[in-house]
């Protein structure tokens, strides 16, 4: 059954072929390895006595049973090095963009945690500009916080203008799933701000097999850690579309024989979603690791077992809404939050921040109250319409995402509205602050 | 004699052993893997094979390696130091280890053993003893650290020697007991024991009698829990669950306070470590790390050590108990430990329950809740430990196999409420869902009436109606329209939000509102009460809600105010004139 070929065994008969994967009898195997089967990548997932399965990356299309499979004894790696900057990589990290191979340090991806020990207190404010953002749900070094998004929301637009205005050292962008027109409007957006040479791309586009997907993650993470624990960098990792690389795990999994839990998603997705998002991380050395990811939602449904799980691990999330009132696209206020804001609102930003953006928030919810009874028929109060027209303002001048300015501009706008349509009691603000920023009409 | 095995199959951390000898279910092994050693722990046997679940990664790991059985079931090391550390799910101190990654085998020893501590003796030379009798005392910080004979010391013991007053580390012999058959043993100041079986040694477990205060109104006043008692917190992501439980953690009235951070985010963690050793404990007045101890095995900390950290959080829960103190227990989430769970009884082909959780989980989930309570030792004295678990219900829905398992074991519920929570009305606890069984005690409720004021309970539930009246009012105006409705249901639906902006609201970031001592709970429920007592006059409806949102308002710069301070009291004195100018008794 099997000969030797160059001093590595070389197997001709598999046992078993699904879509994902293969099945065939081999000794001395390691879990995790990796292998070419008929030619394609393929990673060890499971062993039963001499029975080995392999998951295929580019899936088992015109492999035969008697293909030929060899094991490469390590699992996947990624050379890292000062020279990934401003390249493009495929899943295997190897360079698409016709440049040379990159000559540098072999590390295995997917790697070990971070002691929570050795892990600092996230204290830095990364500013966007967008105040949905800024103002609203603060995002901060070492945060991990995905967008939540219907598919017809512009959230590659989004993170691509949050990672352009974001003060980093490296932006390394994971892209799973992606059409190739979103990849080379990336591509684009990033060549013509002059930013290529801070950027780091993996690509796997709709054109390539779902299950290669599954690599990029740890790919684009191997290389932020390089960056961020080696060079005390602060790195900035964009991940699109998280919902893609999910349903790649549910397909290995159903091939695998393994029960479905919530969603026809495999039992371990929790964690499969963790062990990512959780390489965020705010070291002591002063390097970082923040991650702004996007997770498409299914007609707003944030209660599927991909967001939902989604939710659990990042620390907070951002929810795009197209407003009609406002006729804008707009960060939603309610669904939207920062876990981490309170580390650096009022500390690294000024004191009135969480009670201005609080009051502002309440606020826009009695508006919404206000046309809850306008759609049944009802008379609104005086009340009602300043809390309507404050609600319009606010989304044209906060809540909209194609707002640039910076947080004490933001702080000032919400004080302009609040003396414009309303009275100090009326905010619920502490007396202090109203005091010291009230605006008369 | 120990046995042996060699590695057969493999799937992610579920490992299958070939065996040449005998095993038990739970038992401890490990696994060599080029030298490094995983540990595994036996979830099934199967004839002459054994499944193992490892709690470390299993990359590179093959078939044929050979796997050593340690005869024991998972244990913690119990002595003095425990007190301060963060450890890991297996009890690894993870403040020693070097490296900025957790390395695979790395195993660390639990208590410092260069440490030394002042030992007093308690016990005489001569006394008779039994299990987790005291022996002496060490300092701990400022606790009084019991040294008992070893949990696992079955029948009488006679005391042969004890040690002087002085210096040992915690190795040290400071007991020699003879037993019934006139054997003698040592007796150290640490011992180990298996964290699935429950510590016993005492006399007996009775029904709770007192309130554990938290310092959070929607839960003391509204919903308390009872010293030595069990609830939960379940809620969909964003609704406040960690922020609510770290208030807890903060303002606890407890001794000791252990932290189950399972299966949670890398950052909580940090924060409980940067923030806690600068914290006071409001009751002592000591820093509060000093009482504290972190169990933590974050989301992306290997799965199976996820179940372990649970069960050793919960072990030395019950240790400090034993020595008379009390002690709560948090444990965040307890939904990751049951996912834990499921993705084991997956990798193994069982039949799955309800959403491919394992049958059993149900009760595996009360059998942990009854390790809690309250308990009276064979000295006479109590020790307590409470426990209050977060559940993170898939898709926020509470009617899933987690939840609904924590429901029939725990006795208080503190439903977190998206609604609440998109609204910024933190703690987003339902004050309609949420229930207290404690209330209901008897016991309980003289306690309250006894030590807040008399007639507390019957406040309480005034309280409670008054908050189920305005959410009536609330849907009829909302159904036949503010001009639709007569005034007073106006004045019932804004005498609700009253209690809602002023009782239920708290700032947990607010240095002074966030922690309510009892006292001042009850002068402002009293003071809120004797509002809503009042039958008030309004020509509209819109006069109504300016002026309730003038007392509410001027209750919450109460609430922002240093109790009884000058500031409180200006803020008094505006709402008294607010309340002249309208409405009779």
């Amino acid at each position: 059954m099997a000969t030797t070929k160059a001093l590595k065994k070389v197997y001709t008969h598999l046992e078993a072929i699904t879509k994902a994967t293969v099945s065939l009898k081999a000794s001395g195997v390691s879990n995790d390895e990796l292998a070419v089967v008929g030619g394609k990548l393929a990673q060890v997932v499971k062993t039963k006595g001499d029975l080995v399965t392999l998951q295929v990356f580019s899936g088992t299309e015109g492999i035969a049973n008697d293909a030929e499979a060899t094991f490469m004894g390590i699992p996947p790696v990624l050379k890292v090095g000062e020279a990934l900057t401003g390249r493009f990589f495929n899943a295997y990290g190897a360079p698409i963009d016709g440049g040379p191979e990159i000559d540098g340090e072999e590390r295995q991806i997917g790697g070990p945690s971070v002691n929570p020990y050795k892990r600092r207190q996230p204290s830095e404010l990364i500013p966007t500009g967008i105040a949905g953002i800024d103002l609203n749900n603060t995002i901060v070094s070492g945060q991990k916080i995905p967008f939540f998004a219907d598919a017809d929301q512009p959230y590659n637009n989004v993170i691509a203008q949050v990672a352009l205005r974001a003060d980093v050292d490296k932006i390394i962008l994971g892209g799973m799933g992606l059409s190739n027109d979103d990849y080379l409007y990336f591509k684009n957006e990033f060549e013509s701000a002059g930013a290529l040479s801070k950027i780091i791309t993996f690509i796997n586009t709709t054109e390539q097999p779902p299950v290669e997907r599954l690599l990029i993650p740890d790919m684009a993470l191997t290389a932020a850690e390089y960056f961020a624990v080696d060079k005390n960098e602060k790195v900035l990792v964009l991940l699109t579309d998280m919902t893609l690389y999910a349903d790649a795990l549910s397909i290995v999994s159903n091939r695998m024989d393994q029960i479905p839990s919530k969603d026809s998603m495999p039992g371990s997705l929790y964690s499969d979603l963790a062990k990512i998002y959780e390489k965020a991380v705010q070291l002591p050395s002063g390097g970082s690791i923040t991650i702004i990811a996007v997770t498409t939602l299914n007609d707003g449904d944030i209660t599927h077992a991909i967001p939902d799980n989604t939710g659990y691990i990042t620390e907070g999330q951002l929810f795009l809404r197209a407003d009609a009132d406002s006729g804008k696209v707009i960060i939603d206020p309610f669904r939207s939050l920062s876990r981490l804001k309170q580390l650096v609102q009022g500390k690294k930003t000024r004191e009135d921040h969480s009670q201005v953006m609080n009051a502002a928030i309440r606020l826009y919810a009695d508006a919404q109250n206000a046309k809850t009874k306008l759609e049944n028929g009802f008379d609104l109060s005086e009340y009602d319409l300043r809390c309507l027209d404050y609600a319009k303002e606010y989304a044209i001048k906060l809540l909209a995402i194609d707002v640039n300015i910076t947080i004490d501009e933001m702080l000032n706008t919400a004080w302009q509205l609040f003396g414009k349509y309303f009275s100090p009691a009326e905010t619920g603000i502490k007396q202090v602050f109203i005091d010291k920023y009230w605006v008369n009409k | 004699m120990k046995s042996t095995g060699k590695v057969t199959g493999i799937v992610s951390n579920l490992v299958t052993v070939a065996l040449d000898g005998p095993v038990s279910q739970n038992e401890i092994c490990y696994i060599n893997l080029d030298g490094t050693r995983l540990m595994a722990e036996v979830i099934k046997v199967n004839g002459n094979f054994a499944a193992v679940q490892v709690f470390e990664s299993t990359r590179g790991l093959k078939n044929g390696s050979l796997v050593e059985f340690e005869n024991k079931m998972l244990e913690v090391t119990l002595g003095p130091g425990l007190l301060s550390s963060c450890y890991d799910g297996l009890q690894n101190n993870l403040a020693v280890m070097d490296d900025v990654f957790l390395k695979r085998g790395e195993y660390t020893k639990a208590l410092d053993e260069e440490k030394i501590w002042d030992f007093t003796p308690i016990a005489a030379v001569g006394d008779k003893v039994a299990a987790a009798d005291w022996l002496g005392e060490v300092k701990e910080g400022w606790l009084p650290h019991k040294i008992m004979v070893p949990f696992s010391f079955a029948g009488e013991y006679t005391i042969k020697s004890i040690a002087a007053a002085g210096s040992y580390k915690v190795a040290d012999t400071i007991a020699v007991l003879t037993n019934e058959d006139g054997e003698d043993v040592k007796v150290t100041m640490t011992q180990k024991w298996p964290v699935k079986v429950a510590i016993k040694g005492y006399k007996e477990k009775p029904r709770p009698q007192k309130i554990m205060e938290t310092g959070v109104r929607i839960i003391d006043t509204l919903n308390p829990i009872a010293e030595g008692g069990t609830g939960f917190i379940p809620g969909p992501f964003g609704c406040g669950k960690t922020v609510l439980q770290h208030a807890i953690a903060k303002q606890g009235e407890a001794d000791v306070i252990v932290m189950a951070a399972c299966g949670e985010r890398a950052n909580e963690v940090v924060e409980i470590f940067t923030e806690f050793p600068e914290l006071i404990d409001p009751h002592t007045g000591r820093h509060l790390m000093e009482r504290t101890t972190i169990i933590c095995n974050t989301s992306n900390m290997p799965v199976a050590a996820r179940e372990a950290s649970v069960y050793t959080a919960m072990t030395i829960c019950e240790y400090y108990r034993a020595m008379g103190l009390k002690v709560l227990l948090l444990a965040d989430s307890t939904s990751r430990w049951a996912q834990a769970l499921r993705e084991m009884s997956n990798r193994m082909e069982e039949l799955p329950g309800a959403d491919a959780f394992p049958v059993d989980l149900s009760a595996i989930i009360s059998n942990f809740y009854s390790r809690a309570g309250m308990v009276v030792l064979n000295n006479g004295k109590t020790g307590a430990v409470t426990f209050i678990g977060t559940v993170s219900p898939a898709g926020g829905n509470l009617k899933e196999p987690v939840t609904e398992s924590t429901k029939k074991a725990a006795r208080c519920f503190y439903a977190l409420e998206q609604n609440r929570a998109d609204k910024k009305r933190y703690p987003a606890v339902n004050p309609i869902d949420s229930y207290s069984k404690y209330l209901e005690y008897p016991e309980i409720q003289s306690f309250l009436n006894k030590t807040i004021c008399d007639g507390w309970v019957e406040m309480v539930n005034k309280t409670k109606n008054l908050i189920r009246k305005g959410k009536d009012a609330a849907e009829q105006i909302n159904i036949l329209g503010d001009d639709g409705v007569p005034m007073f249901y106006h004045e019932t639906f804004w005498k609700s939000e009253l209690i809602d902006f002023v009782i239920l609201q708290q700032d947990a970031f607010d240095s002074i509102d966030a922690l309510c001592p009892i006292k001042r709970q009850k002068y402002m429920l009293e003071l809120v009460l004797s509002i809503c007592d009042k039958e008030f006059v309004f020509e509209d409806f819109e006069k109504c809600r300016d002026y309730f949102k003038n007392v509410i308002n001027t209750l919450r710069q109460m609430n922002y105010s240093e109790f009884e301070s000058e500031q409180f009291n200006k803020y008094h004195n505006e709402l008294n004139k607010l309340l002249e100018s309208n409405g009779n008794n």
